[in-house]
């Protein structure tokens, strides 16, 4: 057997392609088994991108069925809290051209709102209670209710079921803690004549458009 | 002389101190009114605990400090609390803050306060707590509490103290000439820190070689005392934490490290001035050496300023040029910021206040589009790709940001200064950092936000299933019940004792009527089986059945009174009454078991 192999180049070549290509496929068999990686599903990922405000304004209760929903095919721009940046991101994760926000479901909001209850005219009705999502309506029947600030997503879900529409959403005021710089014009947006407002930025972006 | 490690990058702008320094510290007149923000330092703002109208005394505290990582706040002159409200102070954003203004009454006068000599000898506790209760914070630039700083709470002891006289950026010279006037009483606050330090065996002053007036006038002191002044190539930026800690002892700080975890304490000179201050004199932080300089002031020179001046008051007495420049800027040319308004106060951290003409800085030129030169790279001390963090913050690719370190750059600015293309590249980083911060903070609220919702999801569906679970059980015992009774019919004929069925006009057992009695009897059957209800109705009958046999046994002692013939019968109910008692009391008691 030897004796034929060392004879044969042709024979020996073929016996130790074919030996090597076992050994290896075994290895990465082996190995694509001990190793492997359970990928974070889908629907986790989508979730995590989602505001979580559970508002239901893309028509399903809550973000996760939302997400779900994606994971299952439907259109990412049906988020109007998260905007156009979480469809980004979505479309970033799924790896799909990025559309505008449907407006059927609603506008993006350039401020962020909390609920707000009038508390002298709140005659304890409970309704509110029972449409947050986020159990951050405090209250009991035939007594006053307020709302924890901190808790609030701003979803608005309260505001319809009011039967005395004591309930307002407020924007949240910016403070120095959270306050942040902008983002310079970018290079080329600006000449010189701008510097010292000779001309106003309205017109020379009247200009631009 | 010991040796000293070189950074990377740095720039060499003009360095501009010289127009400060002709002239020594002055003093200012005290301004008409002082107002003193809320929140002058990193951690949780001061709480106010003087009202309205209130008399104060010079060095007396209005503000309490809240929680740990924060700071009181003392009045820098006495007069009349006269609001305590929002303010303009100084930030970059123009915005207002909690303040407290007081109108001085021109009097000046203390109030009484001690401090100690012999610092050697009392606990180094006490004296973090002088420090902490006289409201010294950081005065380099963060404003860090400095009773935080040096709080022993850390893993290994403190091997190396390093003080920081680099004053690297250009126009300010505070703790230049606050060091060439105070050296002694600097030295003596070094000595102090070393005492809380438990006597570091390394204790250095880093500073320039561009000072050579300061670094004289520091030598008669430090002869002995085992501090050594280490002086050093001027570069900018060598003054900051990380940059002066491998600029002396060549140990490069990780990402995300304090100097503590690597036994060193790094702390300005002007922060040692009010340490002595603070122990010796027993003086808390009222005033602090600001320069004041640029060609739209008179006399650019230092002053030793009380804090909570308004800016307006130090440029009015310095013959402010308005018309020569429009801009006040708080800090140097470098990483300081343009006041909104000159009505802002001094606070603990202002070293500077500059207000050049426009000859002098002009404004930035317009940004061109980046040439990838690649100089920021050269001079980001930090070795960073400014470019590239550039691109990135432009296209707002956060993760990239963050693989490329932006949380390390010192927004020293150093980038933007060599660029040929003038980009602004900090206000990028820094627009960058917020905008990432801020996303983490909404994803710590969403997730807190998922997590809610999910267990109020949670919540509703348990009492569902609850009720669900009972319904379930009705039905089954109604079932259970029913077939139970049709068995019994079925097999023994009549239905026992049921009157609905004794009516004769139903002698045959209506299913209608037989799922009637069937229900009743399920719900007497679950009744029974709960044993809280069951426990309950027989701990009712006794009470009932012990005052009904009280009530007889009354009745029955009446009638043996009256001997009217009744005895027998009542004495008959008082043992009927009894056994039923009896009965009830047995049955609890089986029950309890």
């Amino acid at each position: 057997m030897i004796e034929l192999i060392a004879q044969n180049p042709i024979l020996a070549a073929l016996v130790a392609l074919v030996g090597l290509s076992i050994v290896f496929g075994a290895l990465l068999g082996f190995a694509a088994e001990k190793f492997k990686v359970v990928g974070d599903p889908i629907v986790e990922q989508i979730d995590e991108l989602l505001p979580q405000t559970q508002c239901g304004q893309c028509g399903f209760p809550g973000c996760r069925p939302y997400a779900e929903s994606i994971a299952a095919g439907d259109v990412i721009n049906k988020c109007p809290p998260g905007g156009q940046s979480t469809i980004n991101a979505i479309a970033n994760l799924l790896d799909v051209p990025a559309p505008e926000l449907d407006a059927e479901h609603g506008v993006e909001s350039e401020v962020k709102t909390v609920a707000y209850i009038r508390e002298d005219e709140c005659i304890g009705c409970t309704k509110c209670i029972q449409a947050c999502p986020v159990d951050a309506i405090l209250g009991a029947a035939k007594l006053m209710h307020t709302v924890i600030t901190d808790e609030c997503t701003g979803c608005d879900l309260c505001v319809e079921p009011c039967p005395v529409d004591c309930i307002d959403m407020l924007p949240v005021a910016e403070t120095i803690a959270d306050w942040k710089w902008s983002i310079p014009a970018k290079p080329g947006q600006m000449i010189a004549t701008d510097r010292r407002g000779e001309v106003s930025p309205a017109v020379h972006n009247e200009d631009a458009a | 002389m010991s040796r000293t490690w070189v950074t990377p990058g740095g720039v060499h702008p003009p360095e501009n101190k010289h127009q400060s320094l002709t002239q020594p510290i002055g003093q200012l007149p005290i301004p008409e009114k002082l107002i003193i923000p809320l929140s002058q330092h990193i951690g949780a703002p001061a709480t106010p605990c003087v009202e309205i109208g209130q008399q104060v005394l010079k060095g007396q505290v209005i503000a309490q400090a809240t929680g740990v990582v924060s700071i009181p706040m003392h009045a820098p002159s006495s007069g009349t609390i006269s609001a305590i409200e929002h303010r303009p102070i100084a930030h970059a954003s123009g915005m207002l803050a909690p303040c407290i203004e007081i109108t001085t009454d021109g009097a000046d006068t203390w109030i009484e306060h001690e401090g100690i000599s012999d610092y050697e000898h009392i606990s180094p506790s006490k004296l973090i707590e002088m420090v902490g209760n006289a409201g010294i914070s950081g005065m380099g630039g963060a404003g860090f509490p400095s009773a935080v700083k040096l709080n022993p709470g850390r893993q290994r002891p403190i091997d190396t103290l390093i003080v920081n006289a680099t004053e690297c950026e250009p126009y300010i010279t505070a703790d230049d000439s606050a060091i060439r006037e105070r050296a002694g009483e600097i030295i003596e606050g070094i000595k102090i820190l070393s005492a809380i330090l438990d006597h570091p065996t390394n204790i250095m002053i880093g500073i320039e070689d561009n000072k050579p007036e300061a670094i004289a006038a520091l030598a008669p002191h430090v002869e002995d005392s085992g501090i050594s002044v280490v002086v050093f190539p001027t570069k900018y930026p060598s003054g900051g934490e990380k940059q002066l800690i491998y600029i002396l002892t060549g140990k490069e700080l990780p990402a995300g490290k304090l100097p503590a975890d690597e036994g060193m304490i790094c702390i300005n000179i002007g922060t040692t001035y009010a340490i002595k201050r603070a122990v010796i004199d027993g003086e808390p932080l009222i005033s602090r050496v600001t320069t004041v300089t640029g060609d739209a002031v008179g006399t650019p020179r230092n002053y030793d300023t009380l804090i909570g001046t308004p800016v307006r008051h130090l440029l009015e007495h310095n013959q402010f040029d308005e018309q020569a420049g429009g801009r006040v800027i708080m800090g140097g040319p470098m990483m300081g910021f343009t006041l909104p308004s000159a009505d802002v106060p001094i606070v603990k951290t202002t070293n500077c206040i500059l207000a050049p003409s426009y000859a002098e800085i002009p404004d930035d030129d317009p940004a061109q589009p980046c040439i990838r030169c690649g100089m920021c790279a050269e001079a980001c001390p930090v070795s960073l790709l400014p470019q590239q963090l550039f691109w990135y913050a432009q296209a707002e690719e956060h993760d990239r940001l963050e693989a490329h370190n932006l949380f390390d750059c010192i927004e020293c600015g150093a980038c933007s200064y060599v660029c040929p293309s003038n980009i602004p590249l900090v206000q990028y980083y820094r627009a960058a950092k917020g905008d990432i911060r801020k996303a983490r903070e909404e994803k710590v609220k969403s997730d807190h936000a998922r997590e809610r919702f999910e267990f109020h999801k949670e919540r509703i569906e348990q009492a569902e299933r609850e009720k669900e679970a009972k319904r379930a059980a009705r039905r089954e015992a109604t079932q259970q019940a029913k077939a139970d009774h049709l068995a019994a019919t079925a097999s023994g004929g009549a239905a026992p004792s049921a009157p609905a069925t004794a009516t004769p006009a139903s002698a045959v057992p209506s299913s209608s009527a037989a799922d009637i009695i069937a229900a009743a009897q399920a719900r007497a059957a679950a009744k029974q089986a709960n044993p809280e209800d069951q426990r309950a109705k027989l701990e009712r009958t006794i009470a009932s059945a012990e005052q009904r046999l009280k009530m007889a046994e009354e009745k029955l002692a009446e009638a043996i009174n009256d001997d009217s013939g009744k005895q027998d019968k009542l004495s008959a109910a008082v043992e009927n009454t009894r056994q039923k008692l009896e009965q009830s009391k047995s049955k609890l008691a089986e029950l309890a078991e």
